[in-house]
């Protein structure tokens, strides 16, 4: 728990002495690290699999904002597939109405739309707690896609806005394939807001959000706005949120109803779960996993010849058998389990250096 | 004056199935301090066997009485499976594991049934105004209310799941099978679950048509306290009227928003719901 006090923070430089860099720069060298990772993935797989490793990147910033309310603030949400949701329309109809706009304006503008949500649902939510919040959230994931059928012609109705959006800059055309470019620009943006989500995790607002998590009386004592604090975390997870929606339009190029079922936020509360409930580290394994075992669930579906009602299906069961399973017999997910596994093993260094090489 | 008139009646029948799947949650909330976020799928699943056994036989009757029985049986289930392990875990574990079993069960029902709509009986005259079915539904759910409070209020088996729900200890010291009150809760509020099943699906069954229902159900349930099961009845018929005008004034597609929004403009006026009693509880 933090305790907030007036004095000047004289432990700073005796934690800073142990990493020579500062948090930020370390921050970005491992984006910068993890973005050249992203590249040589795309360039040694076929497109197939970059479409893949670009949905990944757009359910890791999704699953990352999620983990961050649920997993440090506690605050569950069963709705953000509605942000996605805004985000992913914010970007269709910006494409769609002022194409002069560039596509870095465009995903900026969804992640505000994305977090001028969270600001609305966040002020509400300040309000509720455990099951009255969650209720009220999956009011949202199912009452908003909705809309589209109220505006059908602002919206698209149930088939929802299609566009086409060309973000190659002329001097690549011939370089890269389209969907490659595309697979960057979803892990720049993916990177680059990771950055700052790791800052506020890691900084002052972070500690604030356990508190909050851990122990609301405790937390308003030691001088913690709660209410403040809970809408600030929400405002932070529907900015991604709003990112991811409008990564997933810009990416598969429509923006319709029908992928912004109640079912589509569950899974993302899913992979959180599975992940390993407040560990960003977590959000990755979930992204992961989301796109892979959906992958599977088609392969097996293929392999062992079922029906299409029990294929379209298998995901959705998929991710219900995880919660319940990870919840009951496995509480603190896959990262937890990563973390068990180096405390167990003698001599973590050197293991973990041979897990690499292989 | 006239579409005034039809839209009070239209929600009057609805608001029943609203009070009954929200009295579903309020009898297992007041047990055991659990959201069922599963209940409708419990309720999916029987309606999609009574749709099975009314189609094999032709009797809307006997596909009725399996569809309570089988909830019953679920609701059984749930509780001392995945209920029970977690009885001393934070409030988010039960409502990330019920959730997971809502997953599962519409999953299964899309697996065996399929996505596709099935056409679901009425259990009676369905055209119009206020017609017979309309008249079945708000009379049964009132009757099945009445039966629950009787239950409750003076059944020495009421006053053993009041007593296993509000002093589990003290109960089990006077020698109240807690453990089995709590399991007879999930039985009897899957069964009143699986009725409001039954009469909201109509005219069409697919895996994910009660949904709406649900947040409906738990809108109504918030308004009444969701202690309160007097309340949460009577927040089932106010909002079913409220959210008709809405349907009938502003578009069916609204509804679902206006009820986030009653939702949220209540609790931050009356933090226990409408009806729920003054008390220093946090929501």
């Amino acid at each position: 728990m933090s305790v907030r006090t007036s004095l000047p923070r004289t432990t700073a430089p005796a934690v800073r002495k142990k990493r020579t860099l500062p948090p930020l720069v370390r921050h970005v060298l491992f984006a910068l690290a993890a973005f050249a990772v992203v590249v040589v993935l795309t360039l040694v797989t076929d497109e197939f699999t970059n479409l893949r490793i670009a949905t990944i990147g757009y359910y890791l910033i999704a699953v990352a904002g999620l983990t961050l309310l649920t997993g440090l603030t506690g605050q569950v949400s069963l709705g953000h597939g509605a942000f996605m949701f805004i985000g992913a329309y914010t970007v269709a109809l910006l494409v769609n109405k002022v194409p002069s706009f560039p596509l870095w304006a465009d995903l900026l503008l969804a992640s505000a739309a994305g977090g001028f949500a969270g600001l609305l649902a966040g002020a509400a939510a300040a309000r509720l707690r455990g099951p009255y919040l969650a209720g009220a959230t999956l009011a949202l994931a199912v009452g908003l896609p909705a809309l589209t059928r109220k505006f059908p012609d602002f919206l698209g109705g149930s088939n929802g806005l299609s566009f086409t959006v060309h973000s190659r800059p002329s001097g690549v055309v011939g370089l890269v394939p389209e969907l490659r470019w595309q697979t960057w620009i979803v892990w720049l943006s993916v990177l680059i807001a990771l950055v700052l989500v790791v800052n506020i995790v890691r900084g002052r607002l972070g500690r604030d959000f356990r508190a909050v998590r851990d122990d609301e009386v405790a937390a308003s004592l030691s001088g913690i706005a709660v209410g403040r604090t809970k809408i600030l975390a929400f405002l932070v997870s529907a900015v991604c949120g709003g990112l991811a929606g409008g990564l997933q339009a810009f990416l598969l190029g429509t923006a319709a109803p029908g992928s912004f079922t109640p079912a589509l936020s569950l899974s993302l509360l899913a992979a959180v779960v599975l992940g390993g409930l407040g560990s960003l580290w977590g959000a990755l394994w979930g992204a992961v996993a989301l796109v892979y075992f959906q992958a599977w669930s088609e392969d097996l579906a293929d392999v062992l010849h079922l029906n299409t009602d029990v294929a379209n299906n298998l995901p959705l069961a998929v991710y219900g058998v995880i919660l319940i399973v990870v919840v009951l017999a496995f509480p603190r997910g896959i990262q937890g389990g990563f973390q068990r596994l180096r405390t167990l093993l003698p001599k973590p260094a050197e293991k973990k250096e041979n897990h690499e090489n292989h | 004056m006239q579409d005034f008139f039809d839209l009070t009646l239209g929600g009057i029948s609805a608001g029943a199935v609203y009070a009954a799947l929200g009295l579903a949650l309020v009898i297992i909330y007041r047990a055991t301090r659990v959201v069922n976020f599963a209940q409708p799928a419990l309720a999916l699943i029987s309606t999609y066997l009574a749709y099975s056994v009314t189609k094999a036989t032709g009797s809307y009757w006997l596909g009725f009485a399996v569809a309570i029985v089988a909830g019953t049986v679920l609701g059984v289930a749930t509780e001392r499976l995945l209920i029970r392990p977690l009885r001393h875990r934070s409030e988010l574990s039960s409502i990330i594991v019920t959730l997971g079993l809502l997953l599962v069960l519409q999953a299964i029902a899309g697996m065996i049934w399929s996505n596709e709509p099935l056409a679901f009986p009425y259990a009676f005259d369905f055209r119009g105004r206020f017609s017979a079915n309309d008249l079945f539904v708000v009379l049964i759910v009132l009757a099945i209310a009445a039966l629950v409070l009787v239950v409750f209020k003076y059944t020495p088996l009421g006053l053993r799941m009041r007593a296993a729900a509000f002093a589990p200890d003290v109960a089990r010291t006077l020698g109240v099978r807690v453990g089995l009150m709590l399991t007879v809760g999930w039985g009897m509020a899957a069964a009143v679950g699986s009725l409001a099943g039954l009469l909201a699906t109509p005219p069409f069954l697919f895996p994910n048509v009660l949904d709406g229902v649900f947040v409906y159900a738990l809108t109504a349930a918030v308004l009444g306290g969701l202690d309160n099961p007097l309340g949460t009845i009577a927040g089932g018929f106010v909002l079913g009227v409220g959210l008709s005008y809405v349907s009938g004034y502003l578009g069916p597609e609204m509804v679902t928003i206006a009820a986030l929004a009653i939702l949220v403009i209540v609790l931050s006026v009356r933090p226990s719901g409408l009806f729920g009693r003054a008390k220093a509880r946090r929501v």
